[in-house]
């Protein structure tokens, strides 16, 4: 590969800085958490290594249900990715987009959508009830990790359908030559497959579910269903007691980063998205393993089209008669979410100009330490390090568009970092030749060959702040709130009818930020 | 003069070395097997190839490290427009890289590409351009580039026989005009014949001292019979 020699400085210098702010924000959070930690330490009565039982009860918790989570997710998700796979129907395509949603679907709408299926006056309550029997509840243990399903059974029926698709088609014709059945393409096709995506898709749903914090705290709680995450929010939010909750983010960080690192030695699956619009001909079909496809796919449909249909329902009528603070909310939110995107691709850009520069794998892994990180972990270290100088909570909202930024970072250099390795290879040289530096590099050849992937960016990264239940519930006072916040506020206070709105409105502007943004990127990229 | 003085590229298990001078107004072909290192060697001229001994002089003085200091204009295999820029933009980059073009260097780019045949393409992208009208543009912002120096890396290698006997006929008249001294990677002698004066044979992990085209066709050492095949 050529080595170039010019703009060394400024990518290094921008690259650096970028870098450093993800240190500060990982590591270096971390750091002040660990110091206040030590100085807060006090002897607790019946406390092993300075937690207490609550808190033990917390992390086993949180292991538990990540790992409850992540099985149950996948063991659905294979029955639904081989349907996928081996089926055409009318509204496949749909079907896949669908499963896409839940990534940028705001966390706490969810929960509403799951409430208003699961909940006790829910549809499948009423159902139990029409019949004689009792209404079930979703808030508890249980609650928590039908949410998570409910979130990453799409996810791994995504990874999973990606692994079906990826055996070439010609073996299924040499299988179907050879006279297989079903049962000989299992073993020989299909079971080796599944052997390498099931444990990354696993591993992956299981880091999700270990920082989970809104769906704990909605659906959630109690001794039986508090997440670590959740306790580092209680104890700091109830207790103030900034010495335990330290403690709980360096608890939250360690196994991040466990996991993290387990994740590192297994192939993770990644979701291309790309692909996925064709099924393979098959020759083995019977009357019964069609019947099960059917089942599986509107098992799949039903579980993700019912709650955010019943949120649409609900909310729409309502959405005219929302309070002022709603709207003010719902604006607070989407500055927060325009920042935020802003951020990320400042951070973004820099690091991976710098990572294909210096060809280094290591500088583009420095990015994704926000992986291990949680964002409740992050805000504790910024509310120790505000503190002494100014009210945290005037600082909500810029801090909510940073963390949420931090974690939007792996996704978008994911995202831009290979597109712009590419667009180095094929036009670096050129550039280089004709003397494209710094700004004019930036304006002339990385903004229009990365237009789609910066705009894809931008929309995830909006998204998911849009969305975003975490930061802000540390931060906030009551005058200031998000949308997701506000929404949250409304469900407690059993305002349903404003929560219906609310959600709707949220869910609304969450999808439309992220196809602005996408369809921005998109639109007349002539190449 | 173009001066390689005892370079040698290292990459991994291949070597290259190359010490001869290149005098002004020539017109070199770079032939050998492929894999043999021509490419290499055009791209350590221009600098994007790092060498582990010896340097490239220019009148006597040693080449600036960036690739876009150097006296140098080079047209690539491909890749050699960006495709999200029009003809005239791809062209403008030839005099100013920020592309803030004055009205007078906006005219400077029209009469470039229609002294390559191209008036009236200025708006077109390059996906509407044909193999031929793209080598064309790339050649009018050579022109625009005005370095004495032009190095061309096979451009022309994906075009017909026609077409390409044209490119090279069109790249002899802006030589004749601009003076500017030719190094080409060609993987056909014929090229050599057309429009180059003197050979530069690269084999065996050597870049040998150009030799004049007729004597090494009427004489050719080992490796180029080996090459040519007969």
């Amino acid at each position: 590969m050529a080595r170039r020699f010019v703009e060394i400085n400024r990518t290094t210098t921008l690259g650096t800085l970028a870098l450093g702010v993800v240190v500060c924000l990982t590591l270096g959070t971390l750091l002040v958490v660990a110091l206040r930690a030590e100085l807060g330490a006090a002897p607790d009565s019946g406390a092993t290594l300075g937690l207490i039982p609550r808190d033990w009860a917390a992390i086993r918790f949180t292991l538990w249900q990540a790992a409850l989570s992540a099985l149950f997710s996948v063991l659905l998700a294979i029955p639904v990715a081989r349907a996928l796979a081996r089926r055409r129907f009318k509204g496949r395509g749909v079907l896949i987009t669908l499963l896409g949603v839940p990534f940028i679907l705001p966390v706490i709408v969810a929960i509403f959508g799951l409430i208003s299926v699961f909940g006790r006056k829910g549809l499948v309550s009423q159902g139990l009830m029409a019949l004689g029997f009792e209404p079930i509840s979703i808030y508890g243990y249980h609650g928590v990790i039908l949410a998570h399903v409910f979130f990453n059974l799409p996810l791994a029926t995504r990874l999973i359908l990606q692994g079906w698709l990826s055996i070439p088609a010609e073996r299924f014709r040499l299988a179907a030559s050879l006279g297989m059945g079903s049962r000989d393409i299992a073993r020989t096709l299909e079971r080796p497959m599944l052997r390498e995506v099931i444990p990354g898709a696993f591993l992956v749903i299981f880091l999700i579910c270990l920082s989970s914090f809104a769906v704990a705290l909605a659906l959630g709680g109690g001794p039986r269903a508090t997440t670590v995450e959740l306790a580092i929010y209680e104890a700091f939010r109830f207790d103030f007691d900034l010495g335990r909750a330290a403690k709980l983010a360096l608890v939250q960080f360690a196994m991040g980063a466990a996991a993290a690192t387990i994740a590192l030695r297994v192939a993770i699956p990644q979701d291309t998205g790309t692909g996925l619009d064709r099924a393979v001909t098959r020759w083995d079909s019977t009357p019964m393993q069609r019947g099960l496809d059917v089942i599986s796919i509107s098992f799949a449909a039903l579980f993700l089209v019912l709650p955010l249909s019943m949120i649409l329902m609900n909310g729409v009528p309502g959405l005219a008669s929302l309070p002022g603070d709603v709207w003010w909310a719902a604006l607070r939110s989407i500055s927060v979410a325009l920042g935020s995107a802003a951020l990320t691709l400042a951070l973004a850009l820099p690091i991976a100009a710098y990572a294909v520069r210096r060809g280094s794998r290591l500088i583009e892994g420095v990015g994704y330490l926000t992986i291990a990180a949680s964002p409740l972990v992050i805000g504790t270290g910024l509310f120790i390090v505000i503190f002494p100088f100014m009210r945290p909570s005037d600082l909500a909202l810029p801090v909510t568009a940073l963390v949420n930024a931090a974690m939007s970072l792996p996704f978008a250099l994911r995202i831009i970092a290979p597109a712009m390795a590419q667009v180095e290879r094929n036009y670096g040289p050129l550039a280089d030749g004709l003397g494209l530096v710094g700004v004019t590099r930036l304006r002339l050849i990385w903004l229009p060959r990365l237009r789609r992937q910066i705009g894809f960016s931008l929309g995830l990264a909006a998204a998911l702040s849009m969305g975003d239940l975490g930061v802000i519930a540390m931060f906030a006072n009551p005058e200031i709130a998000t949308l997701p916040l506000q929404l949250y506020r409304l469900m407690s206070a059993y305002r349903m009818a404003d929560a219906a709105a609310a959600a709707v409105l949220l869910l609304g502007l969450s999808l439309l930020l992220f196809w602005i943004f996408d369809r921005g990127g998109r639109a007349d990229a002539d190449t | 003069m173009l001066t390689l003085e005892n370079t040698r590229i290292d990459l991994g298990d291949f070597q290259l070395a190359a010490n001869f001078g290149i005098p002004k107004d020539a017109r070199i072909a770079v032939l050998g097997p492929s894999g043999a290192g021509k490419s290499t060697l055009l791209a350590a001229i221009a600098g994007f190839q790092p060498m582990a001994q010896g340097q490239v002089l220019w009148q006597g003085d040693a080449m600036p490290p960036t690739p876009a200091a150097r006296p140098i204009s080079m047209v690539f295999q491909d890749n050699n427009l960006f495709p999200h820029l029009t003809v005239t933009q791809n062209v403008g980059l030839g005099l100013r890289p920020d592309l803030k073009l004055s009205p007078d260097e906006k005219t400077r780019v029209e009469q470039a590409l229609a002294r390559v045949g191209l008036t009236g393409m200025g708006d077109r992208k390059p996906a509407q351009l044909s193999g031929g009208q793209i080598a064309r543009v790339a050649l009018a912002r050579v022109l625009l580039r005005d370095r004495p120096l032009l190095l061309l890396d096979e451009p022309f290698g994906a075009l017909g026989p026609a077409l390409k006997a044209e490119m090279l006929a069109l790249v002899a008249e802006l030589l004749d005009e601009t003076g500017a001294t030719l190094l080409m990677v060609s993987h056909d002698p014929q090229d050599a014949r057309e429009i180059c004066d003197q050979v530069v044979l690269v084999a065996e992990g050597t870049a040998q001292a150009p030799v004049a085209t007729g004597e090494i066709f009427a004489n050719p050492p080992v490796v180029l019979r080996e090459y040519l095949g007969g």
